[in-house]
């Protein structure tokens, strides 16, 4: 067992980057490109600021692995990492995560108790939320005229002729499919959970697998609607936003069907500064450090007291943030939470049949 | 050194009166013993770092102890169970001693997790009925019927005596599309779920495909480097040498920017009129991408050791071949092109197993039918965590590897390789 041990410790020194935590500083772990630096600006500095605590900033790609493979070497590294809703449920189900007491939370600026603050379900056993993201469809709308205004559209070739780029695997493909097919957003999984239901999403997918580019990383679609490769594509909503704010794309967003999803902070078993990360894990979630990164990126903050705050583009004082919000109540009238329930339970049967049908 | 001399039994002897046999004897085992003392670190890191971790990980291939060693109560029990009868009472209340267990030592997600793997859906029966065993009362079946009628499906139960056996075959089973049932039989999976099968299959022909390529285009720029004065020759070495010294990521985005549909070489097809504007080759983010970009990386592995080869045959064989009446054809077929096979075996094998286990280049530009299955073994490591399944894939890659490695050396002979 001690060998094994030392082994997966190597391997988890090889899977992550190299972490020097010094006894005064924080390794703060998260997705990486705008979004990371929206929790810099809006996090990082201001707690650095008042406690005079260094936090590292590192980048990973998502999952559970690395949290993991450190947890059961006995080998933490990481104090705080920035994870999707499933991957915070199962990992605290699994026992690789700190409960976190909810009393630690401050208030809202208004005075609501934290927990009422909250958005419902974004606090949880082991994880705060600090965001609300979504994954959408967008277009170039220098090149398409009277563009694409349901999900409907998205799968209508004839309509819209061009490619589309969806995320390689199942998960928020087969509600968009079913979405598009004409199914109301409240009955979506519950027909999943049949193998009709699946059928008739993966039938729905069919009608454009010919003309669809997949993609893998978030970074793609704005790349692949920016050098013409596909007509529309579905991507997280912050990174096209990412695109037409900094960029000035003329990328169009349509919320249509919109499948919205969390991140939140967890903290891995064992983290060396555990006190120090509860300290920032309640610092960063508060009030105001919520609106402040909202007007570096536009994911919409997890706290309702947030949403009054919510300010302008960090650099464009006339780019209001408000409106570029999923939570925004004219982008959520047909909105779909991610049901982590549902893919939990058959994200294994539902990729393997995905990756078949990629394959015929 | 001592003189030797003969005594009259005719043995050799050494000035003190041993045998010369008996010294030289010692004298080369402590050499030996010297020989391998130095090589010792590097042994030790082989089988620390390299050997042990392969095997360590691989045994998780046929050894998942995950229900076994949390479930304490119920694992004997579903051993003892024909997977046939009606689970009894006494089965139901293991189960709820074991939840109440499990969730008090927060292991319930990781049993969930592996039950689930059997049977879709039984995830969060385990984890909400955890929640609430604690206050469930006997008779259990019908305590647990109450939660949820799955309780009584046999299916579940099933699905918990495959998980329940922590040496099994099913991970295995299932890395070749088959599944292993509660009764120990094997059967094949669902048609909409055999994937793997088609994977290795494709690995194989991608691998194959790319080695074939290579050899086409590395022979002659080998060829052409062997034979060029050093001068010339250095400067084109360094052109090969070059995109070797390059970073992996990027060459394949450098192929995304080259192929791509809007790219530069389609540019060039609208320009030229090999394709219209709107309708342009897709060489990308498909099988096509994933050979062209895979070739070209993997060339340098190809070229040099054909050309360190090369370089040791002597032209003069080829001159002596035509001086005595060889066609061009005759001299290169008959006996130049026998003296290079010890470097296309090398370059060949080296490609191959290279090409066998890419993963990056699929990963980016493979689309749908491009990738190969060591993007799935890698989806297991990281996204799944079904690190079982994967190194299930892993054992099965490795044994086809060593199955070929087998085939080469009966069909060309390993000795007859040459890296250099």
């Amino acid at each position: 067992m001690k060998i094994k041990t030392l082994l997966l410790g190597a391997a988890a020194g090889a899977l992550c980057a190299s972490a020097a935590t010094a006894a005064d500083s924080l390794t703060v772990v998260s997705w990486g490109g705008a979004y990371t630096k929206s929790q810099v600006e809006a996090y990082h500095k201001p707690y650095t600021a008042s406690t005079g605590t260094n936090i590292v900033s590192e980048d990973y790609n998502g999952g559970l692995a690395e949290i993991k493979s450190q947890v059961e070497a006995g080998n933490v590294t990481w104090d705080l990492v920035d994870v999707e809703l499933s991957d915070a449920v199962r990992g605290c189900d699994e026992g690789l995560l700190e409960p976190i007491d909810p009393s630690i939370l401050p208030a809202g600026a208004d005075g609501t108790a934290a927990a009422d603050d909250f958005l419902p379900g974004t606090l949880h056993e082991c994880a705060v939320a600090n965001i609300v993201w979504s994954t959408i469809f967008a277009y170039d709308s220098s090149k398409i005229e009277n563009g694409p205004t349901t999900i409907a559209d998205f799968f209508d070739t004839a309509k819209y002729p061009g490619k589309r780029g969806l995320r390689k695997g199942p998960k928020a493909n087969l509600e968009l499919a079913l979405a598009a097919d004409g199914v109301a957003a409240g009955d979506i999984y519950e027909m999943l959970g049949t193998a009709e239901g699946v059928d008739r999403a993966f039938a729905k997918l069919d009608t454009i697998k010919g003309d669809t580019v997949w993609w893998e990383a978030g970074a793609q679609p704005p790349q692949l609607l920016a050098d013409g490769e596909v007509a529309m594509t579905t991507a997280y909503n912050g990174r096209i936003f990412n695109a037409v704010a900094s960029e000035n794309k003329p990328f169009e967003i349509v919320w249509d069907s919109q499948v919205y999803d969390l991140d939140l902070w967890v903290i891995p078993k064992g983290a060396p500064n555990k006190d120090k990360a509860m300290d920032f894990l309640a610092f960063s979630t508060a009030t105001e450090q919520l609106a402040a990164q909202a007007s570096w990126i536009s994911y919409g903050p997890a706290r309702k007291s947030s949403a009054p705050l919510v300010g302008s583009f960090h650099n464009k004082p006339d780019l209001a943030m408000g409106p570029q919000m999923p939570t925004a109540p004219e982008n959520f009238t047909t909105a779909l939470q991610n049901d982590y329930e549902f893919w939990a339970d058959n994200a294994d049967e539902l990729n393997e049949r995905f990756n078949t049908w990629l394959a015929q | 050194m001592t003189d030797a001399t003969t005594n009259d039994d005719g043995i050799v002897r050494a000035a003190d009166g041993t045998p010369l046999k008996k010294r030289l004897g010692q004298a080369l085992f402590r050499s030996r013993l010297r020989a391998f003392g130095l090589v010792t670190p590097l042994l030790l890191m082989i089988v620390m770092a390299f050997l042990l971790p392969v095997v360590i990980f691989l045994k998780q291939a046929i050894y998942n102890p995950t229900f076994e060693s949390n479930m304490a109560n119920v694992s004997p029990v579903l051993a003892q169970w024909d997977a046939v009868s009606e689970p009894t009472e006494d089965m139901y209340a293991a189960l709820v001693a074991d939840l109440v267990q499990a969730r008090k030592d927060k292991t319930i997600g990781k049993v969930a997790t592996r039950v689930n793997r059997e049977l879709s859906g039984t995830r969060s029966l385990f984890t909400k009925s955890a929640r609430k065993a604690k206050k469930l009362e006997a008779p259990y079946k019908e305590a647990l019927e109450d939660i949820s009628k799955k309780w009584v499906d046999i299916e579940t139960w099933k699905a918990m005596k495959i998980a329940s056996k922590s040496w099994t075959p099913a991970y295995l089973a299932s890395a070749v599309d088959m599944k292993y049932n509660a009764d120990g039989s094997f059967e094949r999976k669902a048609e909409e779920r055999r994937i793997h099968l088609k994977l290795f299959v494709r690995t194989m022909e991608i691998s194959i495909i790319v080695t074939v390529m290579g050899l086409l285009l590395g022979y002659p720029v080998a060829y052409l480097l062997s034979t060029l004065p050093a001068r010339t020759s250095n400067l084109l070495l360094i052109l090969v040498l070059l995109p070797f010294w390059t970073s992996l990521l990027v060459r394949t985005t450098a192929w995304i920017a080259v192929l791509q549909g809007q790219g530069v070489l389609n540019d060039l097809f609208v320009v030229f009129g090999l394709a219209t504007d709107e309708d342009r080759f897709s060489l990308i983010y498909n099988k096509t991408g994933t050979l062209i970009s895979m070739t070209h990386i993997l060339l340098p592995f190809m070229i040099l050791p054909l050309y360190s080869v090369m370089k040791t045959i002597p032209p003069s064989y080829v001159r002596a071949a035509k001086s005595m009446g060889a066609t061009n054809w005759t001299a290169f077929w008959r006996v130049y092109f026998p003296q290079s096979i010890p470097g296309i075996g090398a370059g060949g094998i080296l490609v191959f197993i290279l090409a066998i286990s890419f993963y990056i280049t699929p990963a980016l530009v493979g689309g749908e039918d491009g990738t190969m299955i060591s993007n799935f073994i890698d989806f297991h490591m990281r996204r799944s965590l079904n690190w079982s399944l994967a190194a299930a894939m892993g054992a099965v890659l490795l044994v086809i590897v060593l199955f070929l490695y087998y085939l080469y050396d009966r069909i060309v002979g390993i000795d007859n390789m040459k890296l250099g």
